[in-house]
């Protein structure tokens, strides 16, 4: 095409390369998206599942033709144009071509297209995902409806839910060294190892830790938000299938991070109702031991007994809730 | 520009005339009484001991320190006076020191005008010597010493590394039960980690760029020949306290030491947080030195478009190296003062913030990435027009990818944490920037193509490793879009998808090309041959075993294995068994190349031809072995180096000399291997 | 040199290098771990409840690290204290846990630990009074919780007086101030699980967790059960 006219004896390289590029791009990216692309990980058990199993395999289809197409080439350069005489560098041949200002243009323009195309393709994604399922934050900029007055109801504690009212589930999910457990404010803030979650509803996670940094990675729902200690970070996904799930932790969090994990489940609306009331009621008595429900708690930075911080106080500047402050002076 | 306006007396002939005097300066750089590499141990251990006994003394009343059983002060002493022993051992500070106080060393004085002999010789017999085998265990002002002993060095990490690589992966046999304790799988996971990380961000900067440099752009020495000498011990003095994480009971954060799990571990994090801030030094030394050389000690001739592409590559990591490294260091101090004397910086209910480390971490990490993959792209464009015998396609677009790279890899930082709860209008952004990299990283890929067009490509060791680069740094690269994707980046964030993509850049990429890089050029730098059986033994090995153990974790990674676990669903043991296989045969590759390596250099080693590969390099036009001056003549560069198989082409040198001609294989022209 | 010499030298260095290596496996990665696992299996009848006794103490009092705060197990067979937290036990079989709680207690950190989950009746006894909630903010609240994530089991143990004479190294004897604490759990089919105290309890570290927390053999272990 472009610096082919120095020698026309030649074969015409570069078309027979995209001839077989073409093919074997279309073939490829046509079996990856109908044989593999609905089976790629995390399945589709929740809406930010789905989305992000067709993020990833938009991109797949994408990357195919570019692998495809280097792979490609460099296999037809080692076949069509390695050295036919061993150990005998000179004399040489081929184009003696620097550059080409053309081919350099157009290898510009078409990787600077592609990556805008996907960059924004990504925003895209992002923003009507509700994030993606990824942690936003204390402040999530982009939430699904219902999500902020059920926000500001939990806090309250006047937050309610219940089956076919389209609301929006708040659960807490508190990271601490080195267990997973979950909060329900709209049922009286009680707390479960266990975490269970109602079919078809918007399920807004609240991560938060009471030490060092941990990820709540919940898979089959396509969860992730880290869990730092004072922070709240809000990660939105609605749930579509029933189904058990794990809960793993994905930031290294100290010596039992890899036994970090526990298994979830989907029910469906009616199920949650009287797992999470009947749960509220066996819980009452531990209940009422805990802090008041709060985004987020100051742990004590001291260990049960003695101090990394000398003084042994927390801050005094703190105005949040405390788990382990209702200590009798010790 | 031409700079030989600028520096006259650099292109006079150097004559052999020995300095005036001699005497006393003579005799203080040889003997087993003098500094070299055992008195520096010795120093190092006397460092040790009195560091800690003195942190001890001032801060045994600590409760904090009491409580633990441990004394993280003592600790950390301990390891300050260790290098600094290890520095005064080796005699880094003799100079420094002499100037302190007033003293000049005595062959400067001997003369008014600059000579050669000042400007390494002179130095080089005060420091350490000239000539002989002991020069290599000492603090020696050559670069090309330097350079060799950046390879046992960068080499010495390597491997320790791999050994604990091998230890992770056999923990990874089994889901359920355990060779090693959970703690102790961390540790050896971290330490794994931070070593290869620490190694990755020298293996080529250090030994190829420390040694070629200098002889690519023409020049006699680096800009700086003790802060390079200094940048070398320093990086072993890291080496040593790094290692020192594991006799202290290691550290459980991983490479990354996120904070506060940082603040909460135990005394081996000191070692850590020092060890980076050591190995910091020396990256800042070393880019520092290698920015100022490139830019003011390029021969007369050498413009900005004759630079050879490696040099341009080092150029962009030297850069990076002296901007990004001193955040590092800072948060490696913050986090010391946090362990030694309970300040809050990382510690969130003391009013720090645990978003500061990773800010400052990543701030410096994500450069150090690419710290890690330009040197590679350097070697690779240096090499492949040899063994293709054809002229670099597109210099400058090579050229400006490495520059693109190197500026937006200061931009992107924050991808690496998507879900951590930052704000989220920062994601869109972020995720622009990081796939905007792709851009320049694509001409890498551009300048490798056009360059194989219709070429004669010859497949040997060099050529093939260089090609294996291009086939990893493939799957890296285009592994990394999907990373940079925020919908998909919760599927893969912190997981063995992860791990296997940066694998295939450090390790497919960096590590390959610095193998391409050994092969090609230890003829020059030893006068000996590989060879080149047991080379394509390794090639083939390592490439196979390398892609065998890490293509199947991007499927660990995708079904849900997290980083860094000792634990994992039992439906994974096939795909870790696999991996795990395949990464012992992996080190048995490696296993190879150490054969090859002691048998071909040191055991029988046949003598190199001047130039084997025929290269037409400014590096290749010396004598074998180089003199210690490089160059006679300055050399007046007339033209850039990759003017392959084009009939009429200028020659890429005046020498000074009408007869010289650029050597070629079988010329052999000159000179015996070392002693 | 001679290229024999050669040879020998780069051989030579190479076992060097082994015996580092070697060093290295044996002492610096396998600190701390037991010379051998307390064996609890056929210690009964085949399907009858195993008795496992063990001992919190605040600080250990020997080996490298004396200030740590660890559990100790008596030997089944002789009888004796012994400092090691790996346990083999029979498979599908009631194991009758007794524990004496040596050390000092302080309010959870999250009172979710306070509750006895997984345990036979769902229950323990304190002193011989059974309960399933401990109210750590109350009295003298909770030292340490015995835990087996995997099969959920969680039981506070409950502390003593700090005021009182609280035994100051272990092993500790029955004089010293305890709270006798039981209560039994089933073992699942074989493999191995790991079992923690989820009490940050490591002194002069951030959040209590590091030191004795972080470190297998103190505060948590494993258990290998066996079929």
């Amino acid at each position: 095409m472009t610096w082919e006219n120095s020698d026309t004896t030649d074969p015409h390289h570069l078309r027979r390369i995209t001839v077989i590029w073409l093919v074997l791009s279309i073939v490829l990216d046509l079996l990856y998206w109908f044989l593999v692309g609905p089976h790629v990980p995390p399945g589709r058990m929740t809406s930010t599942a789905k989305a992000d199993q067709f993020d990833f395999n938009v991109l797949f289809v994408i990357a195919l033709p570019v692998l495809v197409g280097i792979w490609e080439y460099m296999a037809y350069s080692i076949f069509a144009w390695g050295s036919k005489r061993k150990g005998v560098p000179e004399p040489v041949g081929g184009p003696t071509a620097a550059g080409n200002k053309k081919t350099e243009v157009t290898w510009i323009v078409i990787t600077s297209v592609v990556v805008l195309l996907l960059a924004a393709f990504g925003t895209f994604s992002v923003v009507t995902g509700h994030g993606s399922g990824g942690g936003e934050g204390p402040n999530p900029l982009w939430s699904p409806a219902g999500s902020v007055k059920a926000e500001t109801a939990a806090l309250a504690g006047t937050g309610s839910w219940a089956p076919n009212t389209g609301a929006v589930l708040p659960v807490q999910v508190i990271g601490q060294q080195w267990k997973w457990t979950y909060r329900y404010p709209t049922f009286g803030g009680f707390e479960s190892s266990q975490l269970v979650v109602p079919n078809n509803t918007e399920i807004e996670f609240n991560v938060t830790s009471l030490d060092v940094i941990h990820s709540f990675w919940a898979y089959q729902l396509e969860v992730k938000a880290d869990a730092n200690p004072q922070q709240n970070n809000v990660a939105f996904t609605k749930t579509e299938q029933l189904g058990p799930f794990v809960v793993r932790c994905s930031e290294l969090c100290g010596i039992w991070h890899g036994a970090m994990f526990n298994y979830g489940k989907v029910v469906s609306q009616s199920a949650f109702m009287t797992w999470a009331n009947q749960t509220e009621t066996a819980n009452a008595a531990n209940t009422s031991n805990l802090p008041p429900f709060a985004w987020t708690y100051v742990p004590d930075a001291n260990g049960a007994s003695g101090g990394y911080y000398p003084d042994g106080k927390l801050t005094p500047y703190s105005t949040v809730e405390t788990y382990g402050s209702k200590q009798p002076g010790s | 520009m031409t700079l030989s306006a600028e520096r006259p007396n650099e292109v006079e002939v150097y004559s052999h005339v020995p300095p005036a005097s001699t005497g006393a300066t003579r005799k203080k750089g040889r003997g087993w009484l003098s500094q070299h590499v055992g008195t520096a141990i010795v120093a190092g251990f006397l460092g040790y001991i009195f560091g800690h006994w003195l942190g001890n003394m001032i801060s045994s009343g600590y409760t904090v320190e009491v409580n633990t059983g441990q004394n993280s002060i003592a600790d950390l002493l301990a390891l300050v006076f260790m290098v600094l022993g290890w520095l005064i051992g080796i005699g880094a500070l003799n100079y420094p020191l002499a100037k302190l106080v007033g003293r000049e060393p005595s062959s400067s004085t001997s003369s008014s005008a600059p000579t050669l002999e000042d400007d390494v010789g002179g130095e080089a017999k005060v420091d350490g010597e000239l000539e002989g085998w002991s020069r290599y265990f000492r603090y020696n002002l050559d670069h090309k010493v330097v350079g060799l002993q950046y390879v046992v060095a960068v080499l010495m990490f390597l491997f320790t590394g791999g050994l604990l690589a091998m230890a992770i992966r056999t923990e990874l046999l089994n889901p359920t039960t355990h060779v090693f304790s959970a703690d102790t799988y961390i540790k050896i996971v971290s330490e794994h980690g931070t070593i290869m990380m620490m190694m990755a961000s020298s293996v080529v900067v250090g030994p190829l760029g420390n040694y070629f440099v200098p002889l690519m752009i023409g020049a006699r020495r680096m800009a700086f020949p003790r802060i390079e000498a200094f940048s070398l011990w320093v990086f072993v003095a890291g080496y040593m306290v790094i290692f020192s994480a594991l006799p202290f009971g290691g550290f459980p954060t991983g490479w990354t030491g996120y904070a506060p799990l940082q603040t909460q571990a135990g005394p081996g994090m000191v070692s850590y947080l020092f060890g980076f801030f050591v190995i910091g030094l020396g990256m800042m030394a070393a880019g520092f030195n290698l920015l100022v050389t490139i830019i003011n000690y390029r021969a007369p001739g050498m413009t900005w478009s004759r630079v050879p592409v490696f040099v341009w590559s080092i150029l962009a990591t030297a850069a990076l190296l002296t901007l990004a490294t001193p955040v590092l260091a800072a948060g490696g101090l913050f986090g010391l003062l946090d362990k030694t004397v309970q300040t809050a910086f990382y510690v969130t209910e003391h009013g720090g913030s645990s978003f500061l480390w990773q800010n400052l971490f990543w701030f410096f990490g994500h450069p150090e990435v690419y710290i890690m993959a330009l040197p590679g792209f350097g070697i690779v464009g240096e090499i492949i027009p040899v063994f293709c015998r054809k002229p670099l396609f597109a210099y400058r677009i090579a050229a400006a990818g490495m520059i693109g790279v190197a500026l937006l890899s200061f931009f992107v930082w924050q991808h690496h944490l998507f879900q951590s709860g930052i704000d989220p209008d920062m994601r869109p952004l972020f995720m622009l920037t990081t796939e905007l990299i792709s851009i320049p990283t694509g001409f890498i890929f551009l300048v490798g193509m056009g360059t194989l067009y219709r070429a004669k490509i010859r497949f040997e060791v060099p050529m093939l490793f260089c090609m294996a680069v291009y086939f990893n740094f493939l799957i890296g690269g285009v592994s990394g879009v999907f990373l940079s994707d925020v919908p998909v980046n919760v599927t893969v964030h912190g997981g063995f998808f992860v791990l296997s993509h940066f694998h295939y850049t450090i390790m497919g990429g960096l590590i390959f090309a610095f193998m391409a890089g050994l092969y090609f050029w230890l003829p020059k730098m030893t006068g000996r041959e590989m060879n080149k059986k047991l080379g394509l033994w390794h090639f083939w090995t390592m490439f196979v075993f390398f892609n065998l153990t890490f293509f199947p974790m991007f499927f660990i990674g995708l079904l849900g294995q997290p980083r860094r676990v000792f634990t994992y669903a039992k439906n994974l043991q096939a795909l870790n068994d696999f991996s795990s296989v395949s990464a012992f045969l992996l080190g048995l590759s490696f296993v190879i190349f150490v054969v090859n390596l002691m048998w071909s250099q040191f055991i029988k080693p046949k003598k190199a031809a001047a130039n084997p590969w025929d290269s037409l390099g400014l590096e290749w036009q010396t004598a074998t072995p180089i003199p210690p001056h490089n160059f006679d003549r300055i050399p007046v560069i007339m033209t850039d180096p990759y003017h392959y198989s084009e009939e009429g082409a200028p020659a890429l040198a005046y020498f000074g000399e009408d007869d010289h001609v650029p050597v070629r294989s079988g010329s052999s022209t000159s000179g015996d291997g070392p002693a | 040199m001679s290229m024999g010499g050669r040879l020998a030298t780069v051989l030579g260095l190479f076992l060097v290098a082994v015996g580092l290596v070697v060093w290295g496996v044996a002492t610096l990665l396998t600190p701390g771990v037991p010379g051998g696992v307390v064996n609890f299996t056929n210690t009964q009848a085949a399907g009858q409840p195993v008795n496992l006794t063990v001992q919190t103490v605040g600080a250990i009092g020997f080996g490298s690290h004396p200030t740590w705060v660890s559990y100790l197990v008596k030997d089944p067979r002789t009888g004796q204290w012994i400092h090691d937290t790996s346990w083999k036990l029979p498979a599908n079989t009631v194991i009758n846990m007794t524990v004496l709680q040596f050390d000092s207690g302080s309010p959870l950190r999250n009172q979710e630990w306070g509750q006895v989950q997984g345990t036979v009746n769902g229950a323990a006894t304190l002193n011989g009074k059974s309960f399933s909630v401990y109210n750590s903010n109350t009295g003298n609240g909770v030292g340490h919780t015995f835990a087996i994530p995997q099969l959920n089991v969680s039981v506070p143990l409950v502390g003593v007086n700090s005021n009182a004479n609280v035994c100051g190294a272990g092993p500790c004897q029955l004089s010293s101030p305890h709270n006798v604490e039981t209560f039994s759990f089933k073992t699942p089919g074989p493999g191995t699980y790991n079992w923690q105290c989820f009490v940050p309890c490591a002194l002069g570290y951030l959040f209590g967790n590091g030191g004795a927390m972080s470190t297998q053999n103190y505060m948590g272990g494993e258990l290998e059960v066996v079929g």
